[in-house]
């Protein structure tokens, strides 16, 4: 059992405030990930649970026992570091053993949880080797390894795959989706890659200047974005922004006027005159023969799966559209383009949601 | 970047220059010391001349070279290991938890050295004789210790920063308190900077002369304090005068040499990669 509690958790550097009231109640055995812009306060946050920064304001509590002036150790909490974090005199085994070494474990229950962890992880064969004669994935792995053979309440993750090329990243991503169903235990996980973020996470967190954005499951993020950040943030290709204005409503449905003159009707009753950002995600846009927004093709991208194109509709942003990768769009084509299915949010001048899609 | 041959003949030429600059007076020293008296201060100097141990076996045997080596060595290797004991938790709290005032603490300690070590003569004089350390080892090792201080800690501090500091951290997730992240992580990762640090601490315990001379008399005399001797109100005897200096020399060079590499090594960190 881990449940994790952090009540309007502050954190003050010399009079700058970079974790400005955090309340987020993570459950037991719940994967969630924290994402957001480099500088957003994540792993501050994430070195706060951990007990190595110093917590400012505000309560964080572990199975609803106040753990704020705990030392790190024990918390009962294991960190997987971005650098790995190895002790490059110890060999892959002692690495592994070193907690319960500390903790007075006899040697031959430390040798057995080792063995257990390296066969997990497929450690095994590298058990007598240092740290600087493997590779940057075993190096990771045996970083995660040592937070496992502690048993920890819960796996704090600091950005874990930043270190490791694109390949590797894919598949250590699978290894540690595996490793949380099997453990099932609580994990955080820190990143800035909303892929990683959407692939691993129970519930998302999106922090923006030390601030929650949003909590959610991923597809809740993707479809209900609460605000112009969270939609900005998640989803690849970006969501499309598009300054807008009413232009008539009828009760029922608007029409808006968008950035650049084309009209766009949205189900939803508004003001008319109001001011909004429309928000169409790129793979909820379709090409068709008439009517909608009209655009001049400028930037095609083939990726084999699909095709990306770039067309101008006199915004400020060129129209990011996903089409099917066998579509023949051309660069300077005129095209026409219109929503699939009404699939459009709505924010208001503060940014903030007004209207989902589903709503 | 490739240097022509012309250049590295002049670098040569200049390294070789300087380095036989520096080493003439060490080679002049053990030179006078195989002189006689006479021949030691003779004009022109000679070059050619009949060797002789006699100012050797006068120095072992009339003065208390054991005595002043021993305490040489008590001293060195005293204000050492009380240096790095104080020292290194300093450093440690430095290099990784640091503050808004570490970077100006680290200024201060560096600027104590700054003062020329007679502007304190007095008090310490005194602080020494109230307290009855004047003359003693334990009086010399704890103001040896206090002047290389700044320089310990400096050079620790270097060390340990090139630590990383996720690895500290990680063995603090691990449950190492303080006394464990020194021995089991920061030792073993920063070894041979505290090796080099402690070396250099030796070397500067071991040629201080200023503290040496002013402090003690007969009991705790150094060797620095012990070739000052041979500078008596009686005459200049440049023969025994570097006999003596040859005596005291020789341990540390023969250290020194031996250990030159990790001295190097230590030096030049960061510098060198």
């Amino acid at each position: 059992m881990c449940t994790l509690e952090l009540r309007n958790l502050r954190k003050v550097y010399s009079n700058v405030e970079v974790i400005k009231g955090v309340d987020l109640t993570i459950k037991d055995r719940e994967f969630v990930v924290f994402v957001g812009p480099s500088g957003c306060g994540k792993s501050t946050l994430l070195r706060m649970i951990a007990g190595l920064e110093e917590i400012s304001g505000g309560d964080f509590m572990i199975d609803g026992v106040r753990v704020n002036d705990v030392p790190p150790d024990k918390r009962g909490l294991a960190m997987v570091f971005q650098s790995y974090a190895l002790y490059p005199h110890m060999t892959v085994a002692e690495n592994m053993a070193f907690a319960l070494r500390l903790a007075g474990v006899p040697k031959p229950e430390r040798d057995e949880r080792v063995m257990v962890a390296a066969k997990t992880l497929q450690l095994d064969a590298l058990l007598e080797r240092k740290p600087a004669n493997l590779s940057g994935g075993q190096r990771q792995r045996v970083a995660i390894g040592r937070a496992i053979v502690r048993q920890p309440k819960a796996f704090l993750f600091d950005e874990p795959l930043s270190n490791l090329d694109a390949a590797l990243r894919v598949q250590t991503r699978i290894e540690i989706a595996k490793l949380h169903n099997d453990l099932k235990s609580t994990m955080i996980y820190v990143t800035h890659d909303q892929v990683e973020a959407m692939t691993l996470a129970d519930r998302i967190v999106v922090f923006n200047a030390g601030k929650i954005e949003q909590v959610g499951t991923p597809l809740e993020l993707y479809h209900n974005p609460a605000n112009l950040f969270v939609a900005g943030f998640i989803g690849s290709p970006k969501m499309n922004l598009i300054a807008a204005e009413v232009r008539s409503s009828d009760g029922r449905t608007s029409v808006l006027t968008l950035e650049g003159g084309s009209l766009f009707s949205v189900p939803k009753a508004l003001v008319p005159g109001q001011k909004l950002t429309i928000g169409l995600r790129p793979e909820h846009i379709a090409v068709v023969a008439e009517g909608g927004m009209a655009g001049r093709v400028e930037v095609v991208e083939h990726l084999g799966n699909e095709t990306i194109a770039y067309a101008s509709i006199g915004a400020a942003q060129p129209l990011t559209v996903k089409l099917p990768s066998d579509s023949d769009v051309r660069i300077g084509e005129m095209l026409h383009f219109a929503s699939r299915g009404q699939t459009a949010s709505l924010f208001d001048e503060a940014g903030s949601a007004i209207m989902s899609p589903s709503a | 970047m490739r240097s022509s041959p012309l250049q590295k003949f002049i670098v040569a030429v200049l390294g070789w220059t300087v380095a036989l600059l520096m080493f003439f007076p060490v080679a002049w020293m053990v030179l006078t010391s195989f002189k006689t008296e006479i021949d030691a201060v003779h004009s022109p100097p000679l070059l050619v001349f009949h060797p002789t141990l006699a100012n050797f076996t006068h120095v072992i045997y009339l003065g208390n070279y054991l005595g002043a080596l021993t305490n040489s060595v008590a001293i060195s290797l005293g204000s050492t290991v009380l240096g790095l004991l104080i020292a290194m938790p300093a450093a440690y709290a430095m290099a990784f938890f640091p503050n808004r005032w570490t970077k100006d603490l680290l200024l201060w300690m560096l600027s104590t050295k700054m003062m020329p070590a007679v502007g304190v003569l007095m008090p310490i004089y005194l602080l020494c004789q109230r307290s009855g350390l004047l003359d003693t080892l334990s009086g010399l090792i704890l103001v040896m210790m206090l002047s290389n201080l700044p320089i310990i800690v400096w050079m620790l501090y270097t060390f340990f920063k090139e630590v990383p500091g996720d690895i500290i951290e990680a063995s603090r997730m691990d449950g190492a308190g303080v006394l464990a992240q020194l021995r089991v992580v920061l030792l073993p990762l920063a070894g041979p900077g505290i090796a080099s640090t402690a070396l250099l601490s030796i070397i500067l315990s071991w040629n201080e002369a200023f503290w040496s001379i002013n402090l003690t008399s007969v009991n705790a005399a150094p060797l620095t304090a012990f070739i000052a001797t041979f500078s008596a109100p009686e005459g200049l005897f440049w023969a025994k005068l570097s006999a003596a200096s040859t005596l005291a020399v020789a341990p540390i060079l023969i250290f020194g040499w031996m250990t030159q590499r990790q001295l190097v090594r230590g030096l030049t960190f960061g510098a060198v990669k």
